[in-house]
Protein backbone atom coordinates (compact mmCIF):
# COMPACT_ATOMS: atom_id res chain seq x y z
CA UNK A 1 0.00 0.00 0.00
CA UNK A 2 1.38 3.79 -0.76
CA UNK A 3 -0.18 6.69 1.29
CA UNK A 4 -0.34 9.79 -0.22
CA UNK A 5 -1.30 13.08 1.56
CA UNK A 6 -2.18 16.19 -0.17
CA UNK A 7 -2.20 19.65 1.27
CA UNK A 8 -3.64 22.74 -0.09
CA UNK A 9 -6.03 25.43 0.43
CA UNK A 10 -9.39 25.78 0.46
CA UNK A 11 -10.34 26.34 -3.06
CA UNK A 12 -7.12 25.22 -4.83
CA UNK A 13 -9.04 22.04 -5.72
CA UNK A 14 -6.43 19.55 -3.03
CA UNK A 15 -9.73 16.83 -3.22
CA UNK A 16 -11.13 17.38 -6.73
CA UNK A 17 -6.66 16.26 -7.08
CA UNK A 18 -7.44 13.69 -5.43
CA UNK A 19 -10.35 12.10 -7.24
CA UNK A 20 -8.78 12.83 -10.22
CA UNK A 21 -5.57 10.90 -9.43
CA UNK A 22 -7.67 8.49 -8.25
CA UNK A 23 -9.96 7.99 -10.98
CA UNK A 24 -6.14 7.41 -13.40
CA UNK A 25 -5.17 5.23 -11.09
CA UNK A 26 -8.42 2.74 -11.07
CA UNK A 27 -7.79 3.44 -15.12
CA UNK A 28 -4.76 1.68 -14.83
CA UNK A 29 -6.24 -1.41 -12.44
CA UNK A 30 -5.34 -0.36 -9.10
CA UNK A 31 -7.42 -0.40 -5.95
CA UNK A 32 -7.88 3.28 -4.68
CA UNK A 33 -9.16 4.45 -1.33
CA UNK A 34 -9.72 9.20 -1.26
CA UNK A 35 -10.55 10.04 1.64
CA UNK A 36 -10.41 14.16 1.79
CA UNK A 37 -10.25 16.02 5.04
CA UNK A 38 -13.87 18.13 6.00
CA UNK A 39 -15.27 20.55 7.25
CA UNK A 40 -16.19 24.06 6.67
CA UNK A 41 -13.05 25.86 5.65
CA UNK A 42 -13.08 28.87 4.37
CA UNK A 43 -11.35 29.70 0.93
CA UNK A 44 -7.44 29.68 2.22
CA UNK A 45 -7.57 27.83 4.97
CA UNK A 46 -5.17 24.60 4.84
CA UNK A 47 -6.89 21.40 3.93
CA UNK A 48 -5.75 18.17 3.14
CA UNK A 49 -6.68 14.94 1.52
CA UNK A 50 -5.92 11.67 1.72
CA UNK A 51 -5.17 8.94 -1.19
CA UNK A 52 -4.37 5.00 -1.02
CA UNK A 53 -2.89 2.87 -3.88
CA UNK A 54 -2.62 -0.79 -4.17
CA UNK A 55 -2.71 -3.61 -6.10
CA UNK A 56 -5.15 -5.26 -3.81
CA UNK A 57 -8.39 -4.01 -2.08
CA UNK A 58 -8.10 -1.86 0.40
CA UNK A 59 -10.38 -1.60 3.44
CA UNK A 60 -9.16 1.53 5.65
CA UNK A 61 -11.36 4.40 5.09
CA UNK A 62 -9.70 6.50 7.62
CA UNK A 63 -7.14 9.33 7.17
CA UNK A 64 -3.11 9.12 6.72
CA UNK A 65 -1.15 9.16 9.51
CA UNK A 66 2.15 8.17 7.93
CA UNK A 67 2.10 9.53 4.57
CA UNK A 68 4.50 7.85 1.95
CA UNK A 69 4.52 10.83 0.05
CA UNK A 70 3.67 14.40 0.54
CA UNK A 71 2.03 16.65 -2.26
CA UNK A 72 1.75 20.10 -1.92
CA UNK A 73 -0.08 22.72 -4.17
CA UNK A 74 0.37 25.59 -2.42
CA UNK A 75 3.86 27.40 -1.88
CA UNK A 76 3.29 28.44 1.60
CA UNK A 77 0.86 25.94 3.20
CA UNK A 78 3.96 24.25 4.96
CA UNK A 79 4.36 27.85 6.88
CA UNK A 80 0.93 26.39 8.41
CA UNK A 81 1.09 23.24 9.17
CA UNK A 82 3.53 20.96 9.56
CA UNK A 83 3.32 18.64 5.77
CA UNK A 84 6.10 16.88 7.00
CA UNK A 85 4.13 15.23 9.73
CA UNK A 86 4.14 11.38 10.49
CA UNK A 87 6.25 11.32 6.75
CA UNK A 88 7.96 7.85 6.25
CA UNK A 89 11.26 6.99 5.71
CA UNK A 90 12.46 7.46 2.02
CA UNK A 91 9.50 9.50 1.71
CA UNK A 92 9.06 11.85 -1.13
CA UNK A 93 7.76 15.52 -1.02
CA UNK A 94 6.35 17.14 -4.26
CA UNK A 95 6.20 21.18 -3.91
CA UNK A 96 4.87 23.90 -5.87
CA UNK A 97 7.73 26.63 -5.45
CA UNK A 98 10.00 29.08 -7.18
CA UNK A 99 12.89 28.37 -4.93
CA UNK A 100 15.61 25.68 -6.11
CA UNK A 101 16.26 22.49 -4.08
CA UNK A 102 19.11 24.16 -2.78
CA UNK A 103 17.15 26.82 -0.82
CA UNK A 104 14.75 24.35 0.94
CA UNK A 105 14.73 22.38 3.57
CA UNK A 106 14.70 18.92 3.04
CA UNK A 107 13.82 16.67 6.06
CA UNK A 108 15.86 13.69 6.51
CA UNK A 109 13.00 11.20 6.10
CA UNK A 110 12.60 12.48 2.57
CA UNK A 111 14.57 10.51 -0.34
CA UNK A 112 13.24 12.32 -3.25
CA UNK A 113 12.24 15.64 -4.14
CA UNK A 114 9.84 16.95 -6.81
CA UNK A 115 9.52 20.53 -7.51
CA UNK A 116 7.43 22.62 -10.11
CA UNK A 117 6.82 26.27 -10.23
CA UNK A 118 3.13 25.63 -10.55
CA UNK A 119 1.85 28.70 -9.56
CA UNK A 120 3.80 30.86 -12.04
CA UNK A 121 2.76 28.18 -14.60
CA UNK A 122 -1.46 28.65 -13.61
CA UNK A 123 -1.06 32.54 -14.01
CA UNK A 124 -0.06 31.73 -17.21
CA UNK A 125 -2.10 29.17 -18.20
CA UNK A 126 -5.27 30.20 -15.98
CA UNK A 127 -4.68 34.01 -14.79
CA UNK A 128 -5.63 32.25 -11.28
CA UNK A 129 -3.06 30.66 -8.78
CA UNK A 130 -4.54 27.22 -9.73
CA UNK A 131 -2.35 24.46 -9.03
CA UNK A 132 -4.11 20.74 -8.55
CA UNK A 133 -4.08 19.79 -12.15
CA UNK A 134 -0.40 21.05 -12.99
CA UNK A 135 0.69 18.91 -9.42
CA UNK A 136 -0.53 15.80 -10.44
CA UNK A 137 1.84 16.18 -13.37
CA UNK A 138 4.47 16.56 -10.94
CA UNK A 139 3.21 13.81 -8.86
CA UNK A 140 3.55 11.72 -12.39
CA UNK A 141 6.87 13.24 -13.34
CA UNK A 142 8.47 12.67 -9.87
CA UNK A 143 7.05 8.89 -8.41
CA UNK A 144 6.21 6.97 -12.21
CA UNK A 145 3.45 5.64 -10.50
CA UNK A 146 0.76 6.97 -12.85
CA UNK A 147 1.12 7.57 -16.41
CA UNK A 148 -0.03 10.78 -17.83
CA UNK A 149 -1.93 9.21 -20.17
CA UNK A 150 -4.28 7.68 -17.42
CA UNK A 151 -3.88 11.45 -16.19
CA UNK A 152 -4.91 12.62 -19.01
CA UNK A 153 -7.73 10.18 -19.41
CA UNK A 154 -8.95 11.13 -15.90
CA UNK A 155 -9.21 14.78 -16.46
CA UNK A 156 -11.02 14.25 -20.14
CA UNK A 157 -13.57 12.14 -18.52
CA UNK A 158 -14.55 14.90 -15.21
CA UNK A 159 -16.67 17.83 -15.05
CA UNK A 160 -13.90 20.25 -17.25
CA UNK A 161 -15.44 21.56 -20.58
CA UNK A 162 -14.00 23.16 -23.41
CA UNK A 163 -11.93 25.62 -22.81
CA UNK A 164 -11.31 24.80 -19.16
CA UNK A 165 -10.56 20.93 -19.90
CA UNK A 166 -8.24 22.21 -22.61
CA UNK A 167 -6.56 24.38 -19.65
CA UNK A 168 -6.09 21.74 -17.22
CA UNK A 169 -5.10 19.56 -19.85
CA UNK A 170 -2.14 21.62 -20.83
CA UNK A 171 -1.39 22.29 -17.07
CA UNK A 172 -1.06 18.79 -16.76
CA UNK A 173 1.09 18.16 -19.52
CA UNK A 174 3.49 21.48 -18.39
CA UNK A 175 3.45 19.98 -14.71
CA UNK A 176 5.20 16.55 -15.57
CA UNK A 177 7.36 18.57 -18.13
CA UNK A 178 8.51 21.28 -15.84
CA UNK A 179 8.92 19.35 -12.81
CA UNK A 180 12.63 18.88 -11.57
CA UNK A 181 13.22 15.77 -9.75
CA UNK A 182 16.24 15.10 -7.09
CA UNK A 183 17.07 12.29 -5.27
CA UNK A 184 18.87 13.05 -2.19
CA UNK A 185 21.31 11.16 -1.23
CA UNK A 186 21.20 9.41 2.28
CA UNK A 187 22.77 11.80 4.84
CA UNK A 188 25.29 10.38 7.39
CA UNK A 189 24.11 10.94 11.22
CA UNK A 190 25.61 14.43 12.92
CA UNK B 1 -40.62 3.95 -17.49
CA UNK B 2 -38.02 5.18 -20.07
CA UNK B 3 -34.94 6.03 -18.29
CA UNK B 4 -31.60 4.86 -19.86
CA UNK B 5 -28.19 4.76 -18.43
CA UNK B 6 -25.60 6.26 -20.79
CA UNK B 7 -23.04 3.05 -20.75
CA UNK B 8 -20.56 3.84 -18.27
CA UNK B 9 -17.24 1.84 -17.75
CA UNK B 10 -17.93 -1.20 -14.80
CA UNK B 11 -15.31 0.12 -12.66
CA UNK B 12 -15.81 3.93 -11.93
CA UNK B 13 -14.44 6.17 -8.54
CA UNK B 14 -17.28 7.79 -6.62
CA UNK B 15 -17.94 8.65 -3.51
CA UNK B 16 -21.00 7.18 -1.31
CA UNK B 17 -22.86 9.83 -1.69
CA UNK B 18 -22.76 9.28 -5.59
CA UNK B 19 -22.63 5.58 -5.65
CA UNK B 20 -26.24 6.23 -3.33
CA UNK B 21 -27.31 8.55 -6.28
CA UNK B 22 -26.37 5.89 -8.96
CA UNK B 23 -28.42 3.02 -6.47
CA UNK B 24 -31.68 5.54 -6.95
CA UNK B 25 -31.26 5.80 -10.58
CA UNK B 26 -30.43 1.86 -11.31
CA UNK B 27 -33.77 1.39 -9.19
CA UNK B 28 -36.03 3.43 -10.91
CA UNK B 29 -37.40 5.26 -8.40
CA UNK B 30 -40.47 7.15 -9.82
CA UNK B 31 -40.27 9.89 -6.64
CA UNK B 32 -37.50 11.82 -4.95
CA UNK B 33 -37.93 14.62 -2.56
CA UNK B 34 -35.32 16.77 -1.38
CA UNK B 35 -34.15 19.38 1.40
CA UNK B 36 -30.19 19.41 1.25
CA UNK B 37 -28.15 19.02 4.32
CA UNK B 38 -24.37 18.42 5.25
CA UNK B 39 -23.07 15.91 4.94
CA UNK B 40 -26.04 14.68 2.48
CA UNK B 41 -26.13 17.58 0.13
CA UNK B 42 -24.30 16.21 -2.84
CA UNK B 43 -26.15 13.03 -2.97
CA UNK B 44 -29.23 15.42 -3.49
CA UNK B 45 -27.26 17.08 -6.11
CA UNK B 46 -26.24 14.27 -7.89
CA UNK B 47 -29.99 13.14 -8.52
CA UNK B 48 -30.64 16.72 -9.33
CA UNK B 49 -28.07 16.14 -12.03
CA UNK B 50 -29.07 13.13 -13.27
CA UNK B 51 -33.09 14.01 -13.23
CA UNK B 52 -31.56 17.13 -15.53
CA UNK B 53 -29.26 14.88 -17.29
CA UNK B 54 -32.33 12.43 -18.09
CA UNK B 55 -30.28 9.82 -16.51
CA UNK B 56 -33.04 9.67 -13.55
CA UNK B 57 -36.61 9.61 -15.10
CA UNK B 58 -38.25 10.71 -11.63
CA UNK B 59 -40.08 13.60 -10.62
CA UNK B 60 -37.69 15.38 -8.31
CA UNK B 61 -39.87 17.70 -5.23
CA UNK B 62 -37.36 20.54 -3.47
CA UNK B 63 -39.88 20.87 -0.72
CA UNK B 64 -38.65 23.41 2.07
CA UNK B 65 -37.46 21.45 5.01
CA UNK B 66 -37.43 17.94 6.13
CA UNK B 67 -40.84 17.30 7.40
CA UNK B 68 -42.23 18.02 3.92
CA UNK B 69 -39.91 15.95 2.18
CA UNK B 70 -41.58 12.51 3.88
CA UNK B 71 -45.02 14.40 4.00
CA UNK B 72 -44.54 14.37 -0.04
CA UNK B 73 -43.19 11.20 -0.06
CA UNK B 74 -46.15 9.73 1.84
CA UNK B 75 -48.53 10.98 -0.85
CA UNK B 76 -46.41 9.62 -3.66
CA UNK B 77 -46.00 6.34 -1.55
CA UNK B 78 -49.56 6.23 -1.39
CA UNK B 79 -49.94 6.37 -5.09
CA UNK B 80 -48.20 3.92 -5.86
CA UNK B 81 -44.44 5.31 -6.67
CA UNK B 82 -41.46 3.94 -5.33
CA UNK B 83 -39.77 6.96 -3.67
CA UNK B 84 -36.52 7.73 -2.06
CA UNK B 85 -34.63 10.66 -0.10
CA UNK B 86 -32.02 11.07 2.38
CA UNK B 87 -31.15 13.23 5.27
CA UNK B 88 -29.19 12.82 8.36
CA UNK B 89 -28.52 15.14 12.00
CA UNK B 90 -30.72 18.20 12.47
CA UNK B 91 -32.82 17.04 9.12
CA UNK B 92 -33.84 13.76 10.49
CA UNK B 93 -34.80 15.58 14.00
CA UNK B 94 -37.15 17.78 11.95
CA UNK B 95 -38.95 15.39 9.97
CA UNK B 96 -39.65 13.17 13.20
CA UNK B 97 -43.10 13.33 13.08
CA UNK B 98 -44.12 11.97 9.45
CA UNK B 99 -40.69 9.30 10.30
CA UNK B 100 -43.09 7.80 12.57
CA UNK B 101 -46.25 7.37 10.74
CA UNK B 102 -43.94 6.11 7.54
CA UNK B 103 -43.72 2.52 9.23
CA UNK B 104 -46.99 2.71 10.85
CA UNK B 105 -48.60 3.30 7.20
CA UNK B 106 -46.44 0.31 6.05
CA UNK B 107 -44.83 2.34 3.34
CA UNK B 108 -42.12 1.06 1.12
CA UNK B 109 -39.55 3.82 1.03
CA UNK B 110 -35.70 3.98 1.03
CA UNK B 111 -34.43 7.03 2.71
CA UNK B 112 -29.91 7.26 3.35
CA UNK B 113 -29.30 8.55 6.56
CA UNK B 114 -25.91 9.93 5.91
CA UNK B 115 -24.90 9.58 9.61
CA UNK B 116 -24.04 12.72 11.77
CA UNK B 117 -23.49 13.78 15.15
CA UNK B 118 -25.96 15.18 16.73
CA UNK B 119 -26.44 18.56 18.43
CA UNK B 120 -25.19 19.69 20.63
CA UNK B 121 -22.07 20.77 20.87
CA UNK B 122 -22.52 21.90 17.17
CA UNK B 123 -20.90 19.51 14.76
CA UNK B 124 -21.71 18.68 11.03
CA UNK B 125 -19.37 15.61 10.91
CA UNK B 126 -19.96 11.85 10.90
CA UNK B 127 -21.50 9.83 14.14
CA UNK B 128 -24.12 7.66 14.58
CA UNK B 129 -26.30 9.57 17.24
CA UNK B 130 -28.65 10.19 14.75
CA UNK B 131 -29.58 7.06 12.91
CA UNK B 132 -29.17 5.82 16.82
CA UNK B 133 -31.69 8.09 18.24
CA UNK B 134 -34.22 6.90 15.80
CA UNK B 135 -33.48 3.04 16.38
CA UNK B 136 -36.71 2.17 17.88
CA UNK B 137 -39.64 3.84 15.46
CA UNK B 138 -39.48 0.55 12.82
CA UNK B 139 -37.90 1.48 10.08
CA UNK B 140 -35.34 -1.51 8.87
CA UNK B 141 -31.98 0.32 9.19
CA UNK B 142 -28.70 -1.33 7.48
CA UNK B 143 -25.52 0.04 7.86
CA UNK B 144 -22.46 0.01 5.27
CA UNK B 145 -19.47 -0.29 5.41
CA UNK B 146 -18.11 0.36 1.69
CA UNK B 147 -18.38 2.55 -0.86
CA UNK B 148 -19.33 -0.37 -3.12
CA UNK B 149 -22.02 -1.89 -0.07
CA UNK B 150 -23.74 1.88 -0.16
CA UNK B 151 -24.48 1.22 -3.92
CA UNK B 152 -25.47 -2.35 -3.33
CA UNK B 153 -27.61 -1.99 -0.41
CA UNK B 154 -29.70 1.26 -1.39
CA UNK B 155 -30.85 -1.03 -4.40
CA UNK B 156 -31.30 -4.02 -2.37
CA UNK B 157 -33.45 -2.15 0.13
CA UNK B 158 -36.31 -1.54 -2.51
CA UNK B 159 -36.58 -5.25 -2.65
CA UNK B 160 -36.39 -5.67 0.89
CA UNK B 161 -39.18 -2.99 1.86
CA UNK B 162 -41.36 -4.03 -0.74
CA UNK B 163 -41.25 -7.52 -0.24
CA UNK B 164 -45.35 -8.48 0.31
CA UNK B 165 -44.35 -10.09 3.89
CA UNK B 166 -42.36 -6.95 5.09
CA UNK B 167 -43.99 -3.57 3.56
CA UNK B 168 -41.96 -1.39 5.74
CA UNK B 169 -39.64 2.04 4.62
CA UNK B 170 -35.64 0.99 5.23
CA UNK B 171 -32.76 3.58 5.97
CA UNK B 172 -29.84 2.38 4.32
CA UNK B 173 -27.08 4.27 6.70
CA UNK B 174 -23.83 5.53 5.83
CA UNK B 175 -21.28 7.27 7.52
CA UNK B 176 -20.96 11.05 6.86
CA UNK B 177 -17.47 12.15 6.26
CA UNK B 178 -15.72 8.97 5.91
CA UNK B 179 -18.62 7.44 3.43
CA UNK B 180 -20.28 10.20 1.85
CA UNK B 181 -17.15 11.59 0.60
CA UNK B 182 -14.48 8.92 0.60
CA UNK B 183 -14.15 7.66 -2.84
CA UNK B 184 -13.22 4.47 -3.96
CA UNK B 185 -13.30 1.89 -7.25
CA UNK B 186 -16.79 1.18 -7.41
CA UNK B 187 -18.34 -1.82 -9.61
CA UNK B 188 -21.39 -0.35 -11.29
CA UNK B 189 -24.24 -2.59 -12.27
CA UNK B 190 -25.86 -2.56 -15.41
CA UNK B 191 -29.01 -1.74 -15.38
CA UNK B 192 -30.43 -5.14 -17.09
CA UNK B 193 -28.85 -6.60 -13.97
CA UNK B 194 -30.88 -4.78 -11.98
CA UNK B 195 -34.18 -4.34 -13.95
CA UNK B 196 -33.62 -8.45 -13.49
CA UNK B 197 -32.87 -8.18 -9.37
CA UNK B 198 -35.84 -5.82 -8.97
CA UNK B 199 -39.37 -6.05 -9.80
CA UNK B 200 -41.56 -2.85 -10.30
CA UNK B 201 -42.47 -1.05 -7.08
CA UNK B 202 -45.25 -3.02 -5.64
CA UNK B 203 -48.30 -0.74 -3.58
CA UNK B 204 -49.20 -1.76 -0.30
CA UNK B 205 -53.28 -1.85 -1.50
CA UNK B 206 -54.19 -2.26 2.10
CA UNK B 207 -53.32 1.70 2.34
CA UNK B 208 -53.29 3.24 -1.05
CA UNK B 209 -55.00 5.80 -2.58
CA UNK B 210 -57.48 4.43 -5.65
CA UNK B 211 -60.11 6.87 -6.95
CA UNK B 212 -62.31 3.63 -7.47
CA UNK B 213 -61.86 2.46 -3.68
CA UNK B 214 -61.71 5.81 -1.91
CA UNK B 215 -60.80 4.83 1.62
CA UNK B 216 -59.67 6.65 4.58
CA UNK B 217 -55.80 6.40 5.57
CA UNK B 218 -54.56 6.57 9.44
CA UNK B 219 -58.07 6.76 11.28
CA UNK B 220 -58.17 7.27 14.59
CA UNK B 221 -57.48 3.95 16.70
CA UNK B 222 -57.13 2.94 20.10
CA UNK B 223 -58.39 3.91 23.69
CA UNK B 224 -59.40 1.86 25.97
CA UNK B 225 -63.18 0.53 24.76
CA UNK B 226 -64.78 -0.18 21.93
CA UNK B 227 -63.09 -2.07 19.10
CA UNK B 228 -59.72 0.26 20.01
CA UNK B 229 -57.43 -1.59 21.87
CA UNK B 230 -57.59 -5.02 19.91
CA UNK B 231 -57.31 -3.22 16.78
CA UNK B 232 -53.83 -1.16 17.84
CA UNK B 233 -52.79 -4.56 18.74
CA UNK B 234 -53.26 -5.52 15.85
CA UNK B 235 -51.60 -2.75 14.00
CA UNK B 236 -48.34 -2.91 16.09
CA UNK B 237 -48.52 -7.11 16.04
CA UNK B 238 -48.80 -6.58 11.96
CA UNK B 239 -45.92 -4.20 12.52
CA UNK B 240 -43.79 -6.24 14.74
CA UNK B 241 -44.21 -9.36 12.38
CA UNK B 242 -42.96 -6.96 9.15
CA UNK B 243 -39.99 -6.20 11.17
CA UNK B 244 -38.78 -10.25 12.00
CA UNK B 245 -40.42 -10.63 8.43
CA UNK B 246 -37.62 -8.56 7.44
CA UNK B 247 -34.38 -10.88 8.70
CA UNK B 248 -35.47 -13.25 6.10
CA UNK B 249 -36.60 -11.44 3.11
CA UNK B 250 -33.40 -9.36 3.88
CA UNK B 251 -31.24 -12.77 3.47
CA UNK B 252 -33.33 -13.58 0.61
CA UNK B 253 -32.39 -10.46 -1.31
CA UNK B 254 -28.69 -10.52 -0.73
CA UNK B 255 -29.16 -14.22 -2.01
CA UNK B 256 -30.32 -12.89 -5.61
CA UNK B 257 -28.20 -9.80 -5.46
CA UNK B 258 -25.59 -12.06 -5.35
CA UNK B 259 -26.76 -15.10 -8.17
CA UNK B 260 -27.79 -11.29 -10.60
CA UNK B 261 -24.57 -9.27 -10.29
CA UNK B 262 -22.17 -11.76 -9.00
CA UNK B 263 -21.49 -9.41 -5.57
CA UNK B 264 -22.17 -11.17 -2.12
CA UNK B 265 -22.80 -9.30 1.08
CA UNK B 266 -23.17 -10.50 4.50
CA UNK B 267 -26.72 -9.74 5.22
CA UNK B 268 -27.09 -10.10 9.08
CA UNK B 269 -23.94 -10.13 10.42
CA UNK B 270 -20.46 -10.99 8.77
CA UNK B 271 -18.17 -13.07 10.77
CA UNK B 272 -14.29 -12.44 9.81
CA UNK B 273 -11.39 -14.62 10.77
CA UNK B 274 -14.04 -16.17 13.50
CA UNK B 275 -13.15 -19.86 13.16
CA UNK B 276 -10.82 -20.27 16.46
CA UNK B 277 -11.11 -16.66 17.74
CA UNK B 278 -10.59 -16.19 21.65
CA UNK B 279 -11.65 -12.34 21.24
CA UNK B 280 -13.93 -10.83 18.89
CA UNK B 281 -14.78 -7.02 18.06
CA UNK B 282 -18.11 -6.02 16.73
CA UNK B 283 -18.50 -3.18 14.43
CA UNK B 284 -20.42 -1.31 12.50
CA UNK B 285 -19.69 0.81 8.97
CA UNK B 286 -17.10 2.25 7.80
CA UNK B 287 -14.64 1.70 10.87
CA UNK B 288 -15.16 -2.39 9.93
CA UNK B 289 -12.29 -2.02 7.42
CA UNK B 290 -9.81 -0.40 9.41
CA UNK B 291 -11.16 -3.37 12.27
CA UNK B 292 -10.40 -6.08 9.89
CA UNK B 293 -6.86 -4.57 9.47
CA UNK B 294 -6.31 -4.39 12.65
CA UNK B 295 -7.87 -8.40 12.69
CA UNK B 296 -5.13 -9.33 10.35
CA UNK B 297 -2.19 -7.46 12.08
CA UNK B 298 -3.10 -9.32 15.99
CA UNK B 299 -3.72 -12.84 13.52
CA UNK B 300 0.08 -11.97 12.11
CA UNK B 301 1.56 -11.90 16.26
CA UNK B 302 -0.26 -15.60 16.28
CA UNK B 303 -3.11 -13.99 18.76
CA UNK B 304 -6.82 -15.65 18.23
CA UNK B 305 -8.44 -12.61 17.49
CA UNK B 306 -11.92 -11.88 14.86
CA UNK B 307 -14.75 -9.77 14.12
CA UNK B 308 -18.02 -9.79 13.77
CA UNK B 309 -20.10 -6.86 11.83
CA UNK B 310 -23.53 -6.18 12.18
CA UNK B 311 -24.99 -5.18 8.63
CA UNK B 312 -28.71 -5.25 9.41
CA UNK B 313 -29.13 -3.41 12.75
CA UNK B 314 -32.87 -2.92 13.02
CA UNK B 315 -34.49 -5.41 13.22
CA UNK B 316 -31.97 -7.28 15.41
CA UNK B 317 -30.26 -10.17 14.35
CA UNK B 318 -30.31 -12.03 17.37
CA UNK B 319 -29.98 -15.48 16.72
CA UNK B 320 -26.97 -14.96 14.03
CA UNK B 321 -25.26 -12.62 17.08
CA UNK B 322 -25.34 -15.32 18.77
CA UNK B 323 -24.39 -18.07 16.78
CA UNK B 324 -21.67 -15.81 15.63
CA UNK B 325 -19.97 -15.29 19.29
CA UNK B 326 -20.79 -18.38 20.65
CA UNK B 327 -17.67 -19.86 21.65
CA UNK B 328 -15.61 -16.67 22.06
CA UNK B 329 -14.00 -15.49 25.63
CA UNK B 330 -14.84 -11.82 25.26
CA UNK B 331 -16.31 -9.58 23.07
CA UNK B 332 -15.07 -5.65 22.22
CA UNK B 333 -18.39 -3.71 20.51
CA UNK B 334 -17.30 -0.88 19.21
CA UNK B 335 -19.68 1.83 18.72
CA UNK B 336 -20.03 5.18 17.03
CA UNK B 337 -22.22 6.83 19.31
CA UNK B 338 -23.59 6.88 22.70
CA UNK B 339 -26.53 5.97 25.18
CA UNK B 340 -27.38 8.22 27.80
CA UNK B 341 -29.03 6.54 29.47
CA UNK B 342 -26.47 3.52 30.31
CA UNK B 343 -23.11 5.09 29.94
CA UNK B 344 -22.34 2.43 27.38
CA UNK B 345 -22.76 1.89 23.11
CA UNK B 346 -26.25 1.21 21.96
CA UNK B 347 -24.93 -1.57 19.62
CA UNK B 348 -23.44 -2.75 23.09
CA UNK B 349 -26.66 -2.97 24.80
CA UNK B 350 -28.44 -4.95 21.76
CA UNK B 351 -25.27 -6.99 22.12
CA UNK B 352 -25.23 -8.40 25.63
CA UNK B 353 -29.32 -8.64 25.01
CA UNK B 354 -28.48 -10.78 22.57
CA UNK B 355 -25.86 -13.06 23.99
CA UNK B 356 -28.44 -13.93 26.39
CA UNK B 357 -29.33 -16.72 23.55
CA UNK B 358 -25.46 -17.82 22.78
CA UNK B 359 -24.65 -21.37 24.29
CA UNK B 360 -21.74 -20.08 25.94
CA UNK B 361 -22.12 -16.47 26.94
CA UNK B 362 -18.81 -14.30 27.00
CA UNK B 363 -17.80 -11.19 28.75
CA UNK B 364 -18.51 -8.25 27.09
CA UNK B 365 -17.62 -4.24 27.20
CA UNK B 366 -18.06 -0.92 25.73
CA UNK B 367 -15.94 0.98 23.51
CA UNK B 368 -17.18 4.54 22.17
CA UNK B 369 -15.38 6.13 19.49
CA UNK B 370 -15.29 8.26 16.02
CA UNK B 371 -17.93 11.04 17.23
CA UNK B 372 -18.58 13.76 15.26
CA UNK B 373 -16.09 13.24 12.64
CA UNK B 374 -13.20 11.23 14.81
CA UNK B 375 -11.14 8.76 12.97
CA UNK B 376 -10.69 5.25 14.93
CA UNK B 377 -7.57 3.70 13.31
CA UNK B 378 -6.03 0.48 12.96
CA UNK B 379 -4.23 2.35 16.25
CA UNK B 380 -7.00 2.72 18.18
CA UNK B 381 -8.62 -1.06 17.27
CA UNK B 382 -5.00 -2.58 18.11
CA UNK B 383 -5.27 -1.07 21.46
CA UNK B 384 -9.13 -2.54 22.08
CA UNK B 385 -8.13 -5.82 20.94
CA UNK B 386 -5.45 -5.67 23.74
CA UNK B 387 -7.72 -4.89 26.84
CA UNK B 388 -10.45 -7.28 25.36
CA UNK B 389 -7.87 -10.18 25.14
CA UNK B 390 -7.16 -8.76 29.24
CA UNK B 391 -11.10 -9.02 29.54
CA UNK B 392 -10.70 -12.49 27.95
CA UNK B 393 -8.00 -13.12 31.41
CA UNK B 394 -9.21 -11.27 33.98
CA UNK B 395 -13.02 -11.53 33.33
CA UNK B 396 -13.14 -7.70 34.74
CA UNK B 397 -15.18 -5.65 32.53
CA UNK B 398 -14.75 -2.55 33.54
CA UNK B 399 -16.11 0.93 32.41
CA UNK B 400 -16.78 2.28 29.19
CA UNK B 401 -13.66 3.05 27.27
CA UNK B 402 -13.49 6.52 25.06
CA UNK B 403 -11.39 5.67 22.14
CA UNK B 404 -10.62 9.10 21.34
CA UNK B 405 -10.25 10.92 24.21
CA UNK B 406 -6.98 10.96 23.93
CA UNK B 407 -5.99 11.81 20.51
Amino acid sequence: MYEIRIHGRGGQGAVLAGGILAAALVNEGKFVVAVPSFGFERRGAPVASFLRMDTREIRQMTNIYRPDCVLCIDPTVGRAVNVFDGIRDNGTWIQTTARPIGELQVPDKVAAVGLCDAVSIALEIFKRPITNTLMLGAFAKTTGLVSLDSLRAAVEDSDFRDAGLKQNLLALERGYNETTVHRIEKREAA
Amino acid sequence: MSAVLKPKPKAIVCDGNEAAAWAVTLARVDMVAVYPITPQSSLVEYLAKFVADGKLNAEIVDVEGEHSVLSVLHGGVLAGARAYTGTCGPGLAFMFEPYLRTPGLRMPMVMSIVTRDTLTPQSVWGGHQDAMSVREVGWIQMYCETVQEVLDTTILAYKVAEHRDVMLPVNVCHDGNYLSYGAARVELPTQEEVDAFLPPPSTNWHAALDPSRPMAIDPLTGGAGGPGPSLFVRYRKGQCAGMQNALAAIEAAHEDWARIVGRRHAPLVESYRMDDAEVALVTLGSMTGAAKDAVDEARDRGQRVGLVKVKTYRPFPVQAIARALTGVKAVGVVDRSVSFGWNCGPLYQDVIGALQFAAQRPAAMSFIGGLAGADITTDHFGRAIERVQALAKDGQVGETVWLNEKD
